[in-house]
């Protein structure tokens, strides 16, 4: 369980993080989503106390994370893959951790293991590393603790799609075993199939939360028919706002239910019709940032 | 892809003592000092400096100064630019190399780190020191020997200490510089400037201001550490050499520290 309350940073002038509230609960994928510079790593700094927080407060497990009597055994972090000694090989870097949790030396080989890195690959220095094995190695820190609780900024960052794949199922074990994740994104197809909740950031402030059922029903469906002016016109009849989509699909601000029984009542033959996953994560995102977005209003 | 789960590989909590207490940090830190390759060649060119260096007394000195004291000189050189630099890595290195980020999330109290880099860098520095005497004495037994001259053992214990002190110190100077820049290369250039370029300008500032030349042991804190190489030091040597460390040292170590603590890890 992480609590986040009523945070902000401040460096001078600029607001980084401005009054963020959220919670991630156990046994679920908590998605952390926004722009570049939206503030998201900063506010997983603070909650790490590596970053002095301005006001508010962020709590792991009910306690500061400075409280913790050893951190590594309850919250597992990976902040940056690249924030490594490349001079270190990737074993020696598992082994400085194993040391200082003061963890059986056996964690180490089974780390490895986990994240699938070869007994060779480990007696490499990181220097040699690609970014994709960085990775690998930074959630084997942040796992050999065993925690309860784990905070990833862009783990899947460098990740081939076998490698996103296998990240994706061991996080979804690990929740569904009553762990805690925070992930952050830029990347919302990643997001969406992996977290139950989502957390949408901008400029340093929330601009939505919720589980992520809730803001996709928010986004509606995908409607597709022979004739898309007409069923638009059908929706607008019902108070349905709609927005004309690619080769004739049209994006309904209602439930499948009811767009299928405006169609139905239309007289027009549905050849698709399911929620507006994918393509309503995306819009919805740059809806919500778009006054923070760097390209300006893309919604 | 590995078969291995996680639920396969959990933690036995019940036999793990879930505390760190701040000396267990110590050995961790000790074993970053030579787990990277720089590291180990670092601790490495300390030993080969100290036989480099006796090599040569016995080759190149002439018989008449094959004693102790021109071993201990001889290796006294090498050691003090290597012990601050290592010094200066095993702080720096956690902001250069950006470890830090892993360094202060498992153990969240920075003074305890840091507390242990001092502690383990003096060891290394002591140890490194009493190494060099070693190989200084086996040079000085073996060297009179080819040369067919008298051993002369023409330091004393307080001698030794003093050169054990005067590393260390040179060393300590290392490490605030290191809490105080907190980048690899910026603080061994300041390290360069602070203890080459300094005790220049110093020395000739003294031989052109008569003023100033009154005013030197009080000021400069190179000039108050060289009187540990030269045997032992009167009352107001300690003095000096006291005042100057308080002020080249002491203070700028503690703005050092405080600043590490304070500071963001990015």
């Amino acid at each position: 369980m992480i609590t986040v309350e009523a945070l902000t940073k401040r460096y001078g002038g600029f607001t980084a993080v401005d009054d963020v509230t959220f919670t991630a609960r156990p046994g679920r994928v908590t998605g952390f989503l926004g722009p570049n510079g939206a503030g998201k790593s900063t506010t997983m700094r603070v909650m790490v106390g590596l970053t002095p927080p301005t006001s508010g407060t962020a709590t792991v497990s009910g306690r500061h994370f400075a409280d913790l009597p050893n951190p590594g055994l309850e919250v597992g972090v990976l902040l940056d893959a690249s924030a490594q000694h490349a001079g270190r090989t990737g074993r020696e870097i598992l082994t400085i951790a194993q040391r200082t949790m003061r963890l059986p030396a056996r964690r180490v080989d089974e780390m490895l293991e986990v994240v699938s890195l070869t007994s060779e690959e480990a007696t490499r220095r990181v220097r040699h590393y690609s970014l994709g094995m960085r990775q690998r190695l930074g959630i084997a820190t942040a796992l050999i603790g065993d925690p309860e609780v784990l905070i990833l900024d862009e783990p899947a960052n460098g990740l081939d799609p076998a490698g996103i794949r296998w990240m994706r199922d061991l996080l979804r074990g690990y929740a569904d075993r009553g762990g805690t994740v925070l992930l952050s994104s830029h990347l919302l197809h990643e997001i969406e199939v992996i977290a139950d909740d989502l957390v949408v950031i901008g400029n340093g402030r929330i601009v939505s939360q919720g589980t992520k059922t809730e803001l996709l029903s928010a986004a509606g469906c995908l409607v597709r028919t022979t004739d898309a002016p007409r069923l638009a016109r059908a929706l607008a009849e019902f108070g349905i706002a709609s927005t004309p989509g690619t080769d004739g699909a049209v994006r309904a601000e209602a439930d499948p239910e009811v767009v299928g029984k405006v169609a139905f009542a239309a007289g027009l033959p549905v050849l698709e019709l399911r929620p507006a996953d994918g393509a309503g994560l995306e819009e919805i995102f740059l809806e919500l940032t778009s006054d923070t977005q760097r390209e300006g209003a893309a919604a | 892809m590995s078969t291995t789960t996680l639920d396969q590989v959990a933690v036995d909590r019940a036999s793990t003592d879930r505390r760190i207490r701040p000396p267990q940090v110590i050995p961790v830190e000790l074993r970053k000092m030579f787990d990277t390759r720089s590291g180990f060649w670092l601790m490495a060119s300390i030993v080969i400096a100290a036989l480099l260096a006796t090599t040569a007394v016995i080759v190149f000195a002439p018989d008449e100064e094959l004693t102790f004291s021109t071993f201990a000189t001889a290796f006294g050189i090498p050691m003090t630019v290597i012990l601050p630099i290592v010094a200066i890595l095993s702080v720096t290195s956690e902001w250069s190399q950006r470890s830090g980020l892993t360094t202060f999330t498992l153990v969240p109290h920075r003074g305890r780190v840091i507390g242990a880099k001092a502690l383990v860098s003096v060891f290394v520095g002591v140890v490194a020191v009493l190494l060099a005497f070693a190989v200084g004495a086996v040079g000085n037994v073996v060297g009179t020997a080819i040369a067919g001259v008298d051993r002369v053992w023409d330091a004393s214990l307080t001698d030794l200490l003093n050169i054990v002190l005067a590393n260390v110190l040179g060393l300590l100077v290392g490490f605030m510089l290191g809490v105080l820049i907190r980048s690899s290369a910026g603080a061994i250039v300041a390290y360069f400037v602070y203890s080459f370029v300094l005790p220049t300008l110093s020395m000739l500032l003294a031989s052109s201001q008569g003023w100033f030349r009154d005013l030197q042991p009080w000021v400069d804190f190179n000039f108050a550490q060289t009187a540990l190489f030269n045997g032992s030091l009167t009352g107001e040597q300690w003095a000096q050499l006291g005042v100057t460390s308080l002020a080249w040292l002491v203070v700028p170590t503690a703005v050092g520290i405080r600043l590490v603590l304070r500071s963001e890890v990015k």
